[in-house]
């Protein structure tokens, strides 16, 4: 089923407009990356940076009226093509989860309802076989009293709990793709660490590629191959997660790792980004992230630079190569 | 049930302690909502000058404690001083609830939410001065400059309304009103939580100046152990209810004593981390995440 180059998911040039007050309005710029089979890019961004809308493009979901250019590919097909059917089909294949699960699961249906709708309207499951898929899930993802669980509504279970069924949920048509939108942001520390256990185990265990959304670079490190890093609606960098934290190339990635504060270390002065992160819409003409950033020479406000391939991934930063080393520096303290 | 039952590494919080020079001291303090014990015995002091977190998760008690201390909540018992008076019972009279006023002030944590959205932030400040400093118009207005450079406002912000400014800059007005009436003791709820990490940045920094421009002390509610780490000297950590370790920040955050604050600290991402399920701590404390809502 996949593509002949063994990728998942293609997105290329992807941009989207939204109709904004009669006139349409840039969320999305230049968004290009790859997922193959089994394997966990992470996405992070601030407010505002095009995250969730490129989830929300690539589940189908964007707003009515929003007009997008470029290409999304998956296992070879075009997404954006899809209607009736074959559109059901994908989403089977290509599931999602929410950052807020109260918001994402009907507060009057039961918890069991919810779950077998989909596999008993769409995939045609039988009643008892749906509920025992159900259960089945559940338990995998740390729910051991299932049956029960199926019986309750929304409002009896916490936000740790809820969160555990929309993940079981998703999983329940088996798909191969699963684009989680800041899943863990609701939740307490703890019971975060313990649902991102779960994804990570379930994503192993099952070969099945991961989307993660999040505004927390050291999260999207430890659970992700690849990171890419998301402002004023476009990709700014992208490498493998290790190499992203230890060895920025965007000023703006550096500035991420460098403005949060430390747990295991004493920072007098945390390195914050001047100003605030823009929206595509808002962002300087020629690099988005020039007025803010502290290596920005003239040069930078005339063109947008492309996102050019760098070792073990992109960066979009004209001077990516000649600042190497130096941001680090401008970053963290020890 | 009460904090006595937990072995407690010792630090400049400790109440057993010199409290004579404590700004906020807090004894037995106890809060219960029906059935329900929401804060246990708690005790606590801040000197003079200092800052002090209380770090924990949903339904530990943290807020409910800055709530009480604030006099937005009755404690169902306990005291509660600020310098030398009681303000464990609620206030009579406006001089009364002035003078609370004058000594303790809360920022939130949605700056969304906290501001009148038909107020410009000049005129929210003008207010906390009118009433808590009097003087003329012109004095007042000179007055909401300064704090707004304290701040970091420049006058067109100071001026416009709460939806024309970002998140940043509508927490950095909840500042400067909270400082206009001039505290002894400024609460943090969670005033970092909801801002963009290089927001936040700014924000802690700002707060760490304003610290040592003006001695203002810091009670900051939080569940997150790095800014915690950031803009405190001192830490106690809840979980329902109950104080389970207090100490330095630093010495609390490198060498957790008690299990549910190693589970914590064990929780946070950091660079080579990796996600553990809670079935794989073998002294993991009961937490009621994984049973009913109820207990939360």
């Amino acid at each position: 089923m996949s593509a002949a180059d063994g990728r998942l998911l293609d997105v290329a040039s992807l941009a989207v407009q939204l109709p904004v007050g009669g006139e349409l309005r840039t969320v999305l710029h230049d968004v290009s990356f790859h997922i193959g089979p089994g394997e966990a890019l992470g996405l992070v961004g601030e407010s505002g940076s095009g995250k969730s809308m490129t989830a929300r493009a690539i589940a189908r979901l964007l707003p009515a009226g929003a007009v997008t250019t470029g290409t999304i590919s998956y296992a070879g097909g075009d997404v954006t093509a899809l209607k009736g059917a074959a559109l059901r089909s994908y989403r089977a294949e290509v599931a999602m989860v929410f950052q807020d699960p109260r918001a994402h699961i009907n507060p009057v249906r039961r918890i069991g309802d919810f779950m077998t709708e989909a596999l008993r309207t769409n995939h045609g499951v039988s009643k008892a076989d749906a509920v025992a898929r159900a259960i089945g899930l559940l338990a995998e993802v740390g729910i051991a009293d299932g049956q029960r669980r199926l019986e309750q509504h929304p409002h009896e279970l916490s936000g740790g709990l809820l969160q555990r069924v929309m993940i079981a949920s998703a999983l329940l048509t088996e798909p191969r793709l699963l684009l989680a939108d800041e899943p863990t942001t609701a939740l307490d520390v703890t019971t975060q660490a313990d649902v991102m256990a779960i994804l990570d185990d379930l994503r192993r265990e099952r070969g099945m590629a991961l989307l993660f959304i999040t505004h927390d670079l050291e999260l999207a490190s430890a659970v992700c191959d690849r990171t890419a890093v998301m402002y004023a609606g476009q990709l700014v960098e992208q490498r493998t997660s290790s190499q992203l934290h230890d060895d920025p190339l965007h000023p703006y990635t550096a500035g991420l790792v460098g403005a949060r504060p430390r747990i295991d270390g004493d920072v007098t002065r945390l390195a914050a980004i001047p100003g605030r992160p823009r929206s595509a819409y808002e962002a300087p003409a020629g690099c988005a992230f020039a007025d803010r950033c502290e290596h920005v020479e003239d040069a930078c406000g005339e063109a947008r630079p492309p996102l050019e391939p760098i070792e073990d991934g992109f960066v979009r930063c004209r001077r990516a190569t000649e600042l190497r080393g130096m941001l680090r520096a401008g970053g963290r303290h020890g | 049930m009460g904090e006595s039952a937990v072995p407690l590494a010792s630090g400049p919080s400790d109440p057993s302690g010199s409290t004579g020079e404590a700004l906020l001291s807090v004894r037995g303090l106890t809060k219960h909502f029906g059935t329900n014990v929401a804060v246990d015995d708690v005790s606590f002091d801040i000197a003079r000058g200092g800052s002090l977190a209380i770090v924990g998760e949903s339904g530990s008690g943290k807020t409910t404690i800055a709530k009480m201390v604030v006099g937005l909540l009755a404690p169902t018992s306990g005291t509660i001083t600020t310098c030398g008076h009681d303000r464990s019972t609620p206030a009579r009279g406006a001089a009364e609830r002035r003078r609370r006023g004058a000594e303790v002030q809360i920022v939130f944590q949605d700056p969304y939410s906290s501001l009148d959205p038909r107020q410009s932030g000049a005129s929210a400040i003008d207010e906390v001065l009118a009433l808590h400093r009097g003087g003329s118009s012109a004095d007042r207005a000179l007055r909401v400059a300064e704090l707004g450079d304290l701040v970091g406002l420049d006058d067109r912000q100071l001026r416009a309304l709460p939806k024309a400014l970002s998140g940043g800059q509508r927490q950095r007005v909840a500042i400067a009103r909270a400082l206009a009436a001039e505290p002894q003791l400024l609460i943090l709820d969670e005033s970092v939580a909801a801002l963009d990490v290089s927001i936040q940045a700014q924000v802690l920094n700002l707060l760490a100046d304003v610290r040592a421009d003006t001695g203002v002390s810091y009670l900051l509610i939080s569940h997150d152990l790095a800014v915690v780490r950031q803009i405190t000297d001192d830490v106690i950590v809840m979980h329902r209810g109950v104080v389970v370790e207090r100490g330095a920040t630093r010495d609390v955050l490198d060498h957790p004593q008690a299990a549910y604050t190693r589970l914590l600290r064990a929780s946070v991402p950091t660079p080579g981390w990796r996600p553990r399920r809670r079935s794989e701590w073998t002294d993991a404390p009961d937490l009621s995440d994984v049973s009913d809502v109820s207990a939360g």
